[in-house]
């Protein structure tokens, strides 16, 4: 019966490996390729986590179906959602600015790019700054517009697992479908050439 | 078109296509939930480096404030699943990178807008994502990807506003 809950080095390792090298051949190793999807140029990003996404919410509700995993033994984040919006903004705009988030930083740095350690190097001077102003408005504002009736959109909407799913699958084609009509109107997707040996 | 003219260098292969790399992602999520209980990870391993390094160097500080301290009440955070999580995704990435001819060191995106602006705008960003990450309490891994395969509610709030604001932002600042 899943999960395992089993939080040790070696699943860490594993489930690490496996994350960093799917990263790089998708090519979200690249500051170039990652803020192309802000330019509307390479559609990669949202098409990966997208689809991603899906797939890992299929299996979950399929594994749940099926009664290999356990009912609500699932991490979910917290339904706090002033701080995810403020914060998705914040590392929005980090993005944007910076050709990075936290994860594809490492990816890119483990790929030869010095800008991605300079990066990570914000990343950590960022949470010294955030431990640092830690007092009564930063705690408020985490606290704030939370669902007290669960995190989940079936807990807090009374949202059918499969519905959400639907919603999911639907707007996974208007990501491609869209994405790819951009795609074609912009300079060209991101090759590894390119991301590799500079292009622009 | 860009390509047009350009010599192709065979020894560095192409990426892969966004559905394949997408569902090899959503299978390694799936395998993380399914192993660990939770999803992936990124910007904690940084709370945890600065947790663990901060708790030699400075452990009174450390303890004494209000974010990290409960954290390091139990000991030193590092080594936890999502430091050991990191250390993977940096031998993947090398393994992917090498073994596809795309290992290349070199300061990313300072062809187009200049060494000097590269390092301001790349530190910048990744301050901004540091500090925001807290706020949501993850980052794009965790609160984003993770948060939103298990059907979190503020999955997709991070998420709308990841994008509105990159969108405008990437409009104002050409960090890259």
């Amino acid at each position: 019966m899943f999960p395992l809950n089993d939080n040790g080095m070696i699943s860490g390792l594993l489930c690490g490996v496996l994350f960093g090298y799917v990263l790089e051949n998708a090519g979200l190793g690249s500051p170039v390729k990652l803020s192309a999807q802000f330019k509307l140029t390479d559609w990669a990003v949202l098409k990966v986590m997208f689809t991603a996404i899906v797939v890992a919410a299929i299996g979950l509700w399929l594994m749940r179906v099926g009664g290999l995993l356990k009912p609500d033994s699932i991490a979910v984040p917290q339904a706090a959602l002033a701080g995810a919006a403020v914060g998705g903004a914040l590392v929005g705009a980090g993005f944007a600015v910076g050709g990075y988030c936290p994860g594809t930083s490492v990816a890119g740095l483990f790929s030869g790019r010095l800008d991605a350690l300079v990066f990570v190097g914000g990343v950590v001077l960022g949470t010294i700054g955030f431990a640092a102003f830690y007092g009564a408005a930063l705690k408020s504002l985490k606290a704030a517009w939370l669902i007290a009736e669960g995190d989940t959109f079936t807990d807090a909407y009374a949202i059918p697992e499969p519905v959400m799913l639907g919603i999911l699958g639907l707007a996974l084609i208007a990501v491609f479908y869209f994405g790819s009509w951009f795609e074609r109107r912009g300079s060209g997707t991101i090759t590894a050439q390119q991301a590799v040996e500079g292009a622009r | 078109m860009s390509t047009s003219g350009k010599q192709t260098n065979p020894k560095i292969r192409p990426f892969w296509p966004p559905l394949v790399a997408g569902i090899a992602l959503g299978l390694v999520l799936l395998l993380t939930f399914a192993l660990s209980g939770h999803g992936l990870g990124a910007s904690g391993a940084a709370t945890d480096l600065v947790a663990g390094v901060g708790l030699q160097v400075a452990p009174e500080a450390i303890k004494a404030n209000g974010y990290l301290g409960p954290m390091v009440a139990d000991g030193s955070p590092m080594g936890s699943w999502l430091s050991w999580e990191i250390v993977g995704v940096a031998i993947g990435a090398l393994a992917g990178a090498f073994m596809a001819g795309r290992f290349r060191v070199q300061l990313d995106g300072a062809r187009s807008v200049g060494t000097p602006k590269r390092l301001i705008t790349t530190l910048a960003g990744g301050f901004l994502s540091g500090f925001g990450a807290r706020i949501a309490g993850g980052c794009t891994s965790s609160m984003g990807l993770s948060g939103a395969a298990a059907l979190g509610v503020s999955a997709f709030v991070f998420l709308a506003l990841f994008f509105a604001t990159g969108l405008l932002v990437s409009r104002l600042v050409k960090g890259v």
